[in-house]
């Protein structure tokens, strides 16, 4: 954050001077970082393997992959298109066809990385979820898709077993790692090394191509669908070298799970599409294994999460003294709001400010972020990437404030490549995102249109100098460890336990994860709390959503406060949680 | 008293983490939890949950990490640790 840091840091990063990149600004000059040439061919898979090695890099390493136990392998980016030719190759054998949707459910293993690009290199859709997802996660989510392969492993098939039944569009059950005597008749058993393939005619994409379909959740109803396009990667590349300012030679470690946006756009799109070596841990979190990691490895650029940071300041400046962290030359943080007190502290441990990035499921890459270079102001979200045209909208009449330090709406012009394309089957719902639009405006219409406001529903404020402070959420969305659960699917899950009558689920404050869950229930006749019962209702979120719905703190009501036409209030719980201002109680139904 | 405590986290151990499908993992005492995948890291909360409430005990989360999660025996090593 000093003078000189800054200095050196406009000098030589890829983004040069913020202000004249703002100025001069074309999304075209991806193309140039990518040394893209008219009349390429489209498609992400490609781009991230067999035009590298077109680039004649194909020795480079790709992925340096440590598992559990200390497992390691490495892959070139060669491999990365031989192995994923053969993903691609087996799809289309299977009668896979092009806009057809593939989920790659498993673990952070090489299998995830390499099926991913070749699901789109065959013009598949793409649909990585967490692994850590229970079966009713997981069904919804395959349901709402139509899912029409799904790629796993022996560890968790089990848990596609239990719903295949109810999944009519479900055709083929694919498993890639573990021990194939012990699948079911219909599974099919694919070992990647097996198919490596040398020749694979790649489908030739558009910008708005289905590429990657990342589930996000809401308030209300069910996670939706979040549809991207080939087109992204002209955003994902250019913040890559711009934001996360990746270089040829570096090492970069993207600790994100591609079960999510970041795992996907940040974890395979970027890096590989500028041909830069990565690193995954597939591993349990402790410190000292990351800091090893780094050590091994010798990372240079280190792309983490809050949460990740916070459990590494609660370990210590001790601990990082013991290891070699030297290759380190840039951080960066994402998925909630990162702290001042975590940027002063990896600006003192590590001699780098992890410098935040503000973006979501939907945006597909970074929106407002903090540049190598700029001032650093810790706690601040740092500025619109340049093409991006942010805006703060006033709560009430949605108009864009022009006053600093007023709270609203974080609100972005709509137009950048990465822009989601729609919600799977809920034109109503993307529709609703934007401020201005038509009754009857489609998704295509909506996604281009300048004169609009699409709104991220989250609320801050910017101050005199053009940065941007994150205030919160502008609904009932829990983020817990920078991953966003929806209330109404713990409340659903939560009401068919037989002890529970209603539920109600809020974000409750944690200093590790930023919020973790906690829920408000009333008992059915018959049941009475115990720590058993408690550990029951955990477990059984646990199984059925995942562990990061998991409730953490459950307290028991006589009856749940509610609006005189019956609507659980949240926003009344969530305010005494906080202790906050409880706002207008006029609906709230009397005793 | 001590193997009663052992008991009582391996049979919680296999009933909320061991798929009853799966007849290979032969979980014991020693068998690695955490850095074989058996336990996902993101559920180590309801394992120390149930810890403090069976074996009313407080674990710091300083202390509750991987590697002290990462079999029975360690387990129940940390828990008494604590309850002394």
């Amino acid at each position: 954050m000093g003078n000189s840091r800054e200095l050196r840091g406009a000098i030589l990063s890829n983004i040069g001077s913020y202000e004249k990149r703002r100025e001069n600004f074309s999304w075209d000059i991806a193309k140039e970082v990518l040394d893209w040439e008219e009349g390429e061919k489209l498609n992400i898979g490609a781009m991230c393997s067999d035009r590298i090695c077109a680039q004649g890099k194909g020795d480079k390493k790709a992925l340096i992959w440590q598992g559990f136990g200390g497992k390691q392998k490495t892959y070139t980016f060669n491999d990365l298109r031989v192995l994923s030719n053969g993903f691609a190759k087996f799809l289309k054998e299977l009668g896979v066809e092009p806009g057809e949707k593939v989920c790659l459910f498993m673990d952070k293993i090489p299998e995830l990385y390499v099926s991913f690009l070749g699901v789109l290199k065959m013009g598949a859709v793409a649909q990585p979820l967490f692994s850590a997802f229970g079966d009713e996660s997981l069904e919804v989510r395959l349901l709402s898709a139509d899912t029409k392969v799904i790629f796993t492993t022996r560890k968790h098939v089990k848990k596609v077993r239990k719903i295949q039944d109810r999944l009519p569009a479900l055709e083929k059950i694919v498993v890639v790692e573990g021990n194939p005597n012990k699948l079911r008749d219909e599974e099919i058993y694919f070992s990647m090394e097996d198919f490596r393939t040398e020749d694979f005619t790649v489908y030739e994409a558009g910008p708005d191509t289905p590429s990657v379909l990342h589930y996000t959740s809401g308030t209300t109803g069910q996670p939706k669908g979040a549809q991207h396009g080939h087109g992204s990667v002209w955003g994902q590349a250019l913040t890559t070298s711009w934001v996360l300012d990746l270089k040829d030679d570096d090492i970069y470690w993207c600790t994100a799970d591609p079960g999510w946006v970041t795992g996907t756009s940040y974890g395979i799109i970027g890096p590989w599409s500028l041909g830069v070596t990565q690193c995954v841990l597939d591993s349990g979190f402790t410190s000292a294994a990351w800091y090893q990691f780094i050590q091994d490895n010798k990372v240079t650029v280190w792309y983490s999460a809050p949460t990740a940071i916070r459990s590494l300041m609660r370990d210590g400046e001790g601990l990082v003294k013991q290891y070699d962290l030297s290759s380190l030359r840039h951080l960066a943080s994402v998925g909630e709001p990162l702290n001042a007190e975590a940027v002063v502290w990896s600006e003192k441990v590590y001699g780098l400010a992890f410098l935040d990035t503000f973006w979501q499921t939907e945006t597909g890459s970074m929106m407002i972020t903090n540049f190598p270079g700029m001032k650093i102001k810790p706690g601040s979200m740092g500025k619109p990437f340049p093409g991006i045209v942010a805006g703060i909208l006033d709560l009430k009449t949605n108009e864009p404030v022009t006053e600093p330090g007023t709270v609203g709406l974080i609100a972005f012009r709509p137009g950048w490549p990465s822009m989601f394309k729609e919600y799977v089957k809920k034109p109503d719902i993307y529709r609703s995102k934007f401020v201005g639009a038509a009754d009857d405006a489609m998704p295509a219409e909506l996604r281009v249109d300048e004169s609009l406001w699409y709104v991220s529903g989250d609320r801050a404020s910017f101050d005199k100098d053009g940065y941007y402070w994150f205030v919160g959420r502008d609904d009932d969305v829990i983020n817990t460890g920078g991953h966003l659960v929806g209330p109404f699917e713990i409340e659903s899950a939560l009401v068919e336990h037989e002890a529970i009558a209603e539920a109600a689920a809020i974000g409750k404050p944690d200093e590790v994860n930023m919020e973790v869950v906690k829920v408000f229930i009333t008992l059915n006749p018959g049941f009475e709390q115990s720590d058993d019962l408690e550990l029951n209702i955990m477990n059984f979120i646990r199984k059925r959503l995942s562990p990061l719905a998991m409730p953490q703190d459950i307290e028991y009501m006589e009856k749940l406060p509610k609006t005189r036409s019956g609507k659980i209030l949240r926003r009344y719980l969530k305010a005494l949680e906080w202790g906050q201002d409880v706002g207008d109680l006029s609906t709230l139904e009397d005793d | 008293m001590a193997d009663e405590m052992k008991d009582m986290i391996l049979e919680y151990v296999i009933e909320e983490y061991v798929d009853e499908e799966d007849d290979e993992e032969e979980v014991s005492y020693d068998t690695p939890l955490i850095s074989s995948g058996i336990v996902d890291s993101f559920s180590m909360v309801s394992l120390k949950v149930f810890l403090e409430k069976k074996c009313h005990v407080s674990l710091p989360d300083k202390e509750a990490t991987p590697e002290a999660f990462d079999t029975v025996n360690k387990i129940c090593e940390l828990v008494r640790r604590f309850q002394d």
